[in-house]
């Protein structure tokens, strides 16, 4: 059952990635990454991380990804206000994603294919463990980060005031 | 300017302070005014089921009336019709016959009477105009009509039925003289 | 997976659904009987005694009225818009404990779908989710109207997100669990949340509203302004569905607050008479379905009480006031469980 339920989230996230590339309105681009993210929350689910899908829809499907279909709703892009690219962006984009497409490849041929059990019994994914974690062996990141945020709060806020 | 009456009060435009500015207070007070409403008596009627009363010095379609050997009062004397500052009232004046003393209280009565409901403004001048106690508004209403020319009440519909009377005492005046 | 635990929860949640969409129908009327009797009406009568009837009137006019589709409008997303804030509005209900377990057929049942150890993040998963809902249906309509509506509605529901989240972080603080069956059972004999964080419930309320579009908050639906909001190309019953919605997510934050900050489905004389487990339950549920319709009403009171607020103000009360609240709250409420427990 639960393989059937891996094979089926699966193939819905990449036929949604793809859509989100593929997809000639941005509109729909962005609704698909939505579904993508869907299904790697069940993804995450079939895992037993709980804490992590429920967190993962909440930051990026209910608060950042309202965030960028707002923008692209208020910009109303269409085909024809999609601006032309130059041929040295073009072969530029092909660089870079020949580089990027290369270490994936790389990376899962050091992977390797092999089976793994799924942690069922384990409770990796609830949010004591997590918390536990987070406050000792992971002090440092999660200071760090919680710095980078502040700045990055402020940032905004500067951005946003006004200059008297 | 000086003001005629104390009623008019200064607002000045002042800063809030800190408990107004909390706006908690307000919302509360708000909320009790409107529950108390809650209990308060209702102030619509459920209209088919219960009708409002209409007030005694209600203006509504005329009546011709009769007097109590169900004689028609009326004697075609025009002053209505001369006093209508809307026109509406016609009248075409005819002599009784012998024999139809029981019919009309007078030798002289009216063969048409006709009131243009349409330019009837319902000020009730011709009431106050006739002499015989012929005319009065009463408080009917009028039905709604496809064509104008049912708007023309003649005599079929504003003679009172002699077994129907229309009630008109509370629109009856009595003069004094002074 | 156990075959009795399958048919126990499947039948809980279709009495779930059937329960929320009556009580949402029964809420339409309800808001108009009290928005006359605060006005000093009657409100609907006609329609069976007391005007009983009037919701199954209304529905049945909303499945006959003509369905139309704007030529203009991006067809799927325009019927998906509805469909998804319906969807979400009735999955909230999932992790809502709505009584004490029963005992039947040899077996405890507990009367909640499904008790999740984050039923709290769960909740505020969907809600905001919701809100794609109205997005999708406002851009979809193609009308300016609907995309003013759509993005005033995103971007409240963002605002006022942060602040209930950060009401509820001072709750859990206290609470220590995120799982609303837990919460609720601290709450067992008067130790209501609501008097331990006074000041994190009215966040926690005010943002509720703004969450459910009620007034004050309703700003995306403005009729004064935007006509209907992100609603105005709808008709029929995808218009239902969004005004249905409505009253569901009413329904659901109205039994969020009382789990969370009234002691669910918790009354404190009746948990010390020592009734039968089947009666205590069944009571417990009638408990908390008071309470809940007492928020209901509360929801309605509110909105035949206060006047809608400009656009800058609610923005300023979300970030400026209500969130810097919230904060200071979780900050007590932290400096308090570090000194006195």
């Amino acid at each position: 059952m639960i393989q059937y339920l891996f094979f089926a989230l699966s193939a819905l996230t990449i036929i949604s990635a793809l859509y989100v590339v593929f997809s000639r309105n941005p509109m729909h681009s962005v609704l698909s990454l939505i579904v993508c993210f869907f299904t790697v929350a069940g993804h995450y689910i079939l895992l037993n991380a709980q804490f992590l899908a429920i967190v993962h829809i909440i930051v990026y499907a209910g608060a950042i990804m309202v965030l960028f279909l707002f923008t692209v709703m208020l910009l109303n892009l269409n085909r024809e206000t999609e601006p032309h690219k130059t041929n040295w962006v073009k072969i530029a984009a092909v660089i870079a994603a020949g580089m990027l497409f290369l270490t994936l490849i790389a990376s899962l041929k050091m992977a390797g294919l092999g089976t793994y059990s799924l942690p069922h019994k384990s409770n990796i994914g609830f949010i004591q463990d997590i918390g536990v974690k987070l406050f000792t062996d992971f002090m440092l990141p999660f200071e760090i980060s919680t710095i980078l945020f502040m700045s990055a709060m402020i940032g905004a806020v500067l951005l946003a005031k006004k200059e008297k | 300017m000086q003001s005629l009456t104390n009623r008019s009060k200064i607002v000045q435009k002042r800063d809030l302070t800190f408990m107004e500015k909390l706006y908690l207070p307000a919302i509360l007070g708000g909320m009790v005014i409107t529950i108390k409403h809650l209990f308060r008596k209702k102030v619509t009627n459920k209209y088919p089921d219960t009708v409002r009363e209409f007030t005694p010095v209600y203006r509504g379609v005329h009546v011709l009336k009769r007097d109590e050997q169900g004689r028609e009062n009326c004697t075609a004397c025009g002053l209505c019709a001369v006093t209508c500052p809307a026109e509406a009232i016609t009248m075409t004046a005819a002599e009784r016959k012998p024999g139809e003393e029981n019919l009309y209280r007078e030798e002289k009565y009216a063969a048409v009477y006709e009131i243009n409901m349409l330019r009837c403004i319902f000020c009730g001048l011709c009431e106050d105009a006739c002499p015989k106690d012929a005319i009065y508004l009463t408080d009917r209403l009028i039905d709604a009509k496809y064509h104008r020319s049912n708007f023309i009440y003649g005599k079929d519909k504003l003679v009172e039925k002699t077994d129907e009377r229309v009630d008109v005492s509370k629109r009856k005046k009595v003069y004094t003289l002074s | 997976m156990d075959l009795s635990i399958l048919i126990e929860k499947s039948v809980l949640v279709v009495i779930l659904f059937s329960v929320s969409l009556a009580v949402a129908a029964y809420s339409t009327y309800a808001e108009r009987k009290i928005a006359a009797f605060l006005q000093d009406r009657y409100g609907p009568d006609r329609a069976g005694p007391w005007g009983l009837l009037q919701p199954l009137a209304d529905g049945g006019k909303m499945f006959f009225k003509e369905e139309i589709i704007p030529n203009a409008s991006d067809k799927f997303l325009f019927i998906l818009g509805p469909c998804i804030f319906m969807t979400t509005a009735l999955m909230t209900s999932a992790a809502i404990p709505w009584g004490k377990s029963l005992h039947l057929f040899g077996r405890d049942i507990s009367l909640q779908v499904a008790n999740l150890n984050i039923g709290i993040l769960y909740i505020f998963a969907i809600v905001s989710i919701g809100v794609y809902g109205i997005m999708i249906g406002g851009w979809a309509s193609n009308n300016k109207f609907a995309l003013l509506g759509a993005i005033r509605a995103s971007s409240q529901m963002i605002s006022y997100e942060l602040a209930m989240g950060m009401a509820i972080i001072a709750l859990l603080l206290t609470s220590n669990s995120l799982s609303i069956r837990d919460i609720v059972d601290q709450q067992a004999g008067f130790h209501w949340n609501v008097f331990y964080q006074p000041l994190g419930f009215i966040i926690f309320l005010v943002c509720a509203f703004a969450e459910c579009n009620r007034t004050p908050f309703d700003l995306p639906e403005t009729e004064t302004e935007l006509v209907g909001g992100y609603h105005t190309e709808y008709s029929s019953m995808k218009l239902g569905l969004y005004l249905f919605a409505e009253y569901t997510n009413m329904f659901i934050s109205s039994a969020v607050i009382s789990c969370l900050y009234f002691g669910g489905y918790h009354f404190p004389f009746i948990d010390s008479l020592n009734l039968p487990q089947n009666v205590a339950a069944i009571i417990s549920v009638f408990v908390l379905f008071a309470k809940v319709c007492f928020f209901i009403f509360f929801f309605m009171w509110i909105r035949w009480t206060l006047p809608r607020f400009r656009y800058d103000q609610l923005m300023r009360l979300g970030w400026q006031m209500l969130l810097p609240l919230a904060i200071v709250n979780v900050l007590i409420t932290g400096a308090w469980l570090t000194y006195f427990k």
